[in-house]
């Protein structure tokens, strides 16, 4: 089976996954599974950027803030659009920032590229406040958006049918994603981050690829936050902060670099830790001040300790269980007789 | 095997309606569906939840934390009380950081998992702003959402949205009055948010001050610097400055002001005049740097502050005394602020409504309950929450900051409304914590 | 005139505690090659431990000097019990856990200290328009500054230090020990940082007083060049003048995008920073 089949083939079975989630749980479940849907778009994208390429972005966030203005803009100027050819602008509107921001920054290496990025995250938001006219200053856009069509009236809610729809476009990205980075750019891309100036001599157009990596990262980081501001239906500077930056790369870390599925561990680790965290902080009747902020400290200690068993992430911890169990399955079975 | 053959089967199917679906408009929206209000989720014989999103973490915890403890207060001495119509009060707080993707979350967590009966005082204009849509499509009443927005008081659009505060312009329109009258031909400068806060205060100040102001200066809350603002300010040669901030900037534009000889006829906005905690922070601040000469209240002295609410300077105040002693007992440390008043102001008045409901409780009885209550206090000014109008306090008066930390009334409570018409004076009677029933 | 002198004199000061933080981070980098986002967190625990003996002791200075332990400290600890074990794994894995660490030390102060703010002094009189304050914000890290170029350039531990960090193979070969040199950059890096806090956090502190000034900080360091201290003051200085014109000029909302502007115009032409020295390879 070629690669690019194989890998819409597992789309399809990620998306038939997620509806059958979606049909035992209910409406606040169907909001956070579409959360860890964009999330792991995004996340995803950052992987091809930083474990592919090498490329440590701290500004990740500023592309998803580019894909849900453009998606709020977008339904509120053009409200007759249908979300399909929106989220095909805001691929266009993102890959236009990624060409920009690559281009601007592809001579730059490990802390320098790290440093300009993270300015980006934090000046971009500049703008929205800027021309508060146009974009709504801090109080942002609020957009209204289609929800079910009415033929599927009572069969989905609303915040089920958004689930559906991230999840279609995001599976639909992960398998593109996959596809190039199985191919010759990922391997392209590889061979940079693992030594520039040897990817150099061999052939590889250093600049050239950098720049596309920055290209792919960027679409999907908005084509992630596209589809935040279609499930969330407001658009504001104040969700697009460092913070989210730095914690979609500290939460792929965490995942695991290497794989697709470390996306998926990370953008439930974005998710869910925080929610698992309050109930925590209620149960264990703390002081007001610790129950406050153990949810900042939990997602903290969580980092530090599992990069200091597991370096590489909870994909790998899962792998080398997986390895071990195949390990002592075919010892005992190389034990029978044959 | 087979099973996944028909998920995969399933999955293209899928994708089919959803090409299909794609082909409508994403902004067309239809209209919703009329809400069903005769129902009482969270509500038992002996307890009613209700929740609420406050930044208690993140940059904006420190201005805004007081508010839900003051308000737990309140209701726990409510419930101490025996609660309102014998029903114990379930007070739900939940940490939204001030983000509103946040909000989001943790107010549908708050409507389907703890289901509340209602969300009361929600924090903040942008986050708040994110939410309101699906709390009155939910049909979950939206009780006095804490931000002085425009926004909140729309009965067409939103319904089951009440405001509580005065709103932005109302407040700009009394204070531009104000100056006119006591510092006539004086300049002005504005000092402001850069958000609805500026846009909306200005609205109301130019009315009064177009002629006067020399200078319009803004400032974005995550940079916390005023000081090319202050320069500018004094290089206008502004006499009266009205600063439409919240109280870490008021304090900030006091330090840089004495900082550079500036010293001006302070005019603060309500969101920004908790001269408590501002009296703190500059206690701290100036504490063992005598040498200097300006104790903390030398930056207040003279300062001029609207309000609507209970102060807790006030000692003649029946309302303010209550809450301090309420603080004391139910508070968790420090003194309270006058941020504290404005959740425990919130929190009486909802206990208030809620016993007009009665003891058949549902969304319809309270809405009900709302739009007939005859609102007699603790706030210092008439209050709508009627049909039609549901933008809260009215007015404001205006107090002095003196030396020693004591107020002075120097304008009682004056209303009007929010585009071009008359400053009133108004006859207002309230009640005190004793007559106002608000618990069983 | 007078307002441009008054933005200039504004930028200075900022820039001062801009390049005090840029400071710290360059010798981190010099030491480890990371860069370290608990950078903030440790200035803040150092803050918060001098706001507290101020608070007892009824002395500014007595707090000041427990600030630079306290940061000198928990900067050496941090790096033999935390990034040591990790540092050999992956460079990205230790920055992610810096970022770990700046989460578990910003909500505990947060536990310990609560979320609201609190008034904080400065160390002289910031009356005037150029005050004393900032008069010693700029003396001190001009001071700094040069005594780490000392350190560097002088000094036997300083050549050990660089040896550690860039050939820790050949320094160990040739008798330094590594670890104790990586523990000596940690510590030093965190009291200047404590020092950049102690600049920094006036007039008001809360958990997240730093954000803002840790960002420039980063992007004064990047500007400046990660390899020369004076690259660091260079970089602050700059930062803090571009972004103060800008703000009084064209507007507050615009003043983190001029910072954008000055990384992204400054980058383009010397990748690696003003005073840098170009490499020719990655290391």
């Amino acid at each position: 089976m070629p690669l690019p089949v194989r890998h819409l083939l597992l789309a399809a079975l990620g998306l038939a996954a997620v509806a059958g989630l979606l049909s035992v749980t209910g409406d606040l479940t169907a909001l956070r599974i579409a959360a860890v849907g964009y999330t792991m778009l995004a996340v995803a994208g950052l992987q091809l950027l930083v474990g592919g390429s090498g490329q440590v972005s701290l500004g990740h966030g500023a592309f998803m803030m580019i894909g849900a203005y453009s998606m709020a803009l977008l339904v509120l100027h053009q409200p007759t659009l249908p979300l399909a050819a929106n989220l095909g602008v805001i691929v266009v509107v993102s890959v236009a920032a990624g060409v920009a921001v690559g281009a601007a920054t592809a001579r730059l290496h490990g802390p320098y590229l790290a440093g300009a990025t993270l300015i980006l995250a934090v000046g971009l938001p500049g703008l929205a406040h800027r021309f508060h006219a146009f974009l709504g200053g801090s109080n942002g856009l609020n957009i209204r958006t289609a929800g079910a069509p009415p033929f599927l009236d009572g069969l989905v809610t609303t915040s089920e049918w958004r689930a559906l729809v991230v999840w279609t476009t995001v599976v639909l990205g992960l398998a593109v994603l996959a596809t190039i980075s199985a191919g010759r750019l990922g391997r392209r891309m590889r061979a940079i981050r693992d030594d520039e100036t040897a990817a150099a001599m061999a052939g590889v157009p250093v600049g050239a690829t950098k720049v596309v990596a920055f290209v792919i990262a960027s679409a999907a980081g908005g084509l992630a936050g596209g589809l935040q501001a279609y499930v969330l239906g407001t658009v504001t500077p104040s969700s697009f902060t460092l913070v989210l930056s730095l914690t979609l790369l500290a939460a792929l870390v965490l995942g695991g670099i290497g794989s697709l599925w470390g996306a998926l561990w990370a953008s439930m680790a974005i998710v869910y830790l925080d929610v698992w965290a309050t109930d925590l902080a209620r149960a264990a009747n703390l002081g007001r001040n610790a129950e406050n902020n153990l949810p900042v400290v939990f997602f903290g200690v969580v980092l530090i300790l599992v990069l200091r068993f597991w370096p590489l992430g909870v994909h790998g911890a899962l792998r080398s269980l997986g390895a071990r169990l195949r390990a002592v399955r075919s010892d005992t079975s190389s034990r029978t007789p044959q | 095997m087979r099973e996944h053959g028909t998920r995969v089967l399933l999955a293209p199917a899928l994708a089919l309606v959803m090409l299909a679906a794609a082909c409508s408009g994403a902004g067309e929206v239809g209209q919703g569906a009329d809400v069903d209000l005769d129902v009482a989720p969270g509500v038992t014989d002996d307890a009613v939840v209700i929740g609420t999103h406050q930044p208690l973490t993140g940059p904006a915890a420190p201005g805004y934390l007081a508010v839900s403890q003051g308000a737990g207060a309140v209701f726990d001495y409510v419930n101490d009380q025996g609660g309102v119509n014998g029903r114990r009060i379930d007070y739900r707080v939940e940490d939204d950081g001030y983000d509103p993707s946040r909000t989001i979350d943790v107010t549908r967590q708050l409507v389907i998992e703890d289901e509340i009966f209602a969300m009361v005082g929600g924090l903040g204009t942008p986050t708040h702003g994110g939410v309101i849509d699906y709390l009155n499509d939910e049909g979950v009443p939206d009780v006095f959402p804490a931000s002085g927005a425009l926004a909140w008081n729309n009965t067409e659009e939103h319904p089951l949205t009440y405001g509580w505060q005065t709103d932005y312009t109302k407040e700009a329109k009394i204070q531009g009055e104000y100056i006119t009258e006591n510092f006539p031909g004086q300049d002005v400068g504005y000092l402001f948010q850069n958000d609805d806060v500026g846009e909306d205060s200005q609205a109301g100040l130019d009315q009064y001050l177009s002629d006067e102001v020399v200078a319009r200066e803004h400032y974005e809350s995550d940079i916390p610097d005023l000081g090319s603002q202050m320069a500018e300010l004094e290089n206008a040669g502004a006499e009266v400055v009205v600063c439409s901030c919240i109280p870490a900037f008021v304090a900030l534009g006091m330090l840089e002001a004495a900082r550079i000889g500036y010293e001006p006829q302070w005019v603060i906005s309500s969101i920004g005049g908790d001269t408590a905690t501002l009296q703190a922070l500059l206690t701290e601040f100036t504490e063992d740097t005598d040498a200097e000469g300006v104790p903390a209240d030398a930056f207040l002295e003279g300062a001029v502050v609207t309000s609507y609410m209970p102060r807790v300077e006030d000692e003649d105040d029946e309302w303010g005394r209550f809450f301090v002693d309420v603080y004391e007992e139910y508070g968790h440390g420090g003194p309270p602020t006058n941020t504290h008043m404005f959740g425990m102001t919130q929190a009486v008045m909802f206990a208030q409504v809620l016993m007009s409901a009665g003891e058949d409780l549902t969304r319809q009885s309270l809405v009900d309950a709302l739009e007939t209550q005859e609102w007699q206090g603790p706030g210092f000014t008439p209050f709508s929450s009627s049909e039609g109008d549901h933008g809260g306090h009215q007015g404001v008066y205006v107090v002095r900051f003196e030396a020693g930390g004591a107020i002075e009334m120097v304008q009682e409570a004056r209303v009007t409304d929010r585009e071009d018409g008359p400053v009133e004076e108004v006859d207002f009677e309230r009640l005190s914590p004793q007559d106002l029933p608000f618990h069983d | 005139m007078n307002y441009f002198v008054t933005l200039t004199l504004n930028g200075l000061a900022s820039g001062a505690a801009y390049a005090a933080l840029a400071l710290s981070l360059v010798i981190i980098y010099q030491a480890t090659r990371l860069v370290n986002f608990a950078q903030p967190a440790l200035a803040l625990l150092s803050v918060y431990t001098a706001y507290t003996v101020t608070q007892l002791t009824g002395s500014y200075w007595l707090g000041f000097a427990a600030a630079l332990t306290a940061g000198l400290l928990v900067g050496a600890f941090v790096e033999r019990v935390i990034i040591r074990p990790i540092a050999r794994t992956s460079q990205l894995n230790a920055i992610i856990v810096t970022l770990g660490l700046l989460l578990v030390v910003q909500g505990g102060v947060g536990m310990v200290w609560g979320n609201e703010q609190h008034g904080f002094r400065y160390a002289f009189s910031y009356v005037g328009r150029f005050a004393p304050s900032d008069v010693f914000a700029l003396v001190a890290v001009g001071v700094v500054a040069l005594l780490l170029f000392a350190l560097y350039r002088f000094t036997p531990l300083g050549l050990r230090m660089r040896a550690a960090a860039f050939h820790p193979e050949a320094a160990r070969l040739s008798g330094v020990r590594v670890g104790l040199m990586l523990t000596a950059g940690w510590g030093i890096a965190s009291l200047i940082g404590a020092l950049a806090g102690m600049l920094a956090g006036p007039p008001f502190i809360s958990p997240n007083v730093f954000d803002v000034v840790f960002v420039f900080g980063i992007t004064a360091a990047v500007v400046g060049g990660l390899d020369n201290p004076f690259g660091a003051v260079i970089g602050g200085l700059l930062i803090g003048l571009g972004m103060s014109y800008v703000s009084g000029f064209l507007g507050p909302e615009l003043a983190t995008l001029a910072a954008l502007v000055i990384v992204v115009a400054v980058l383009s032409v010397r990748p690696d920073g003003i005073l840098s020295r170009p490499t020719a390879r990655k290391v």
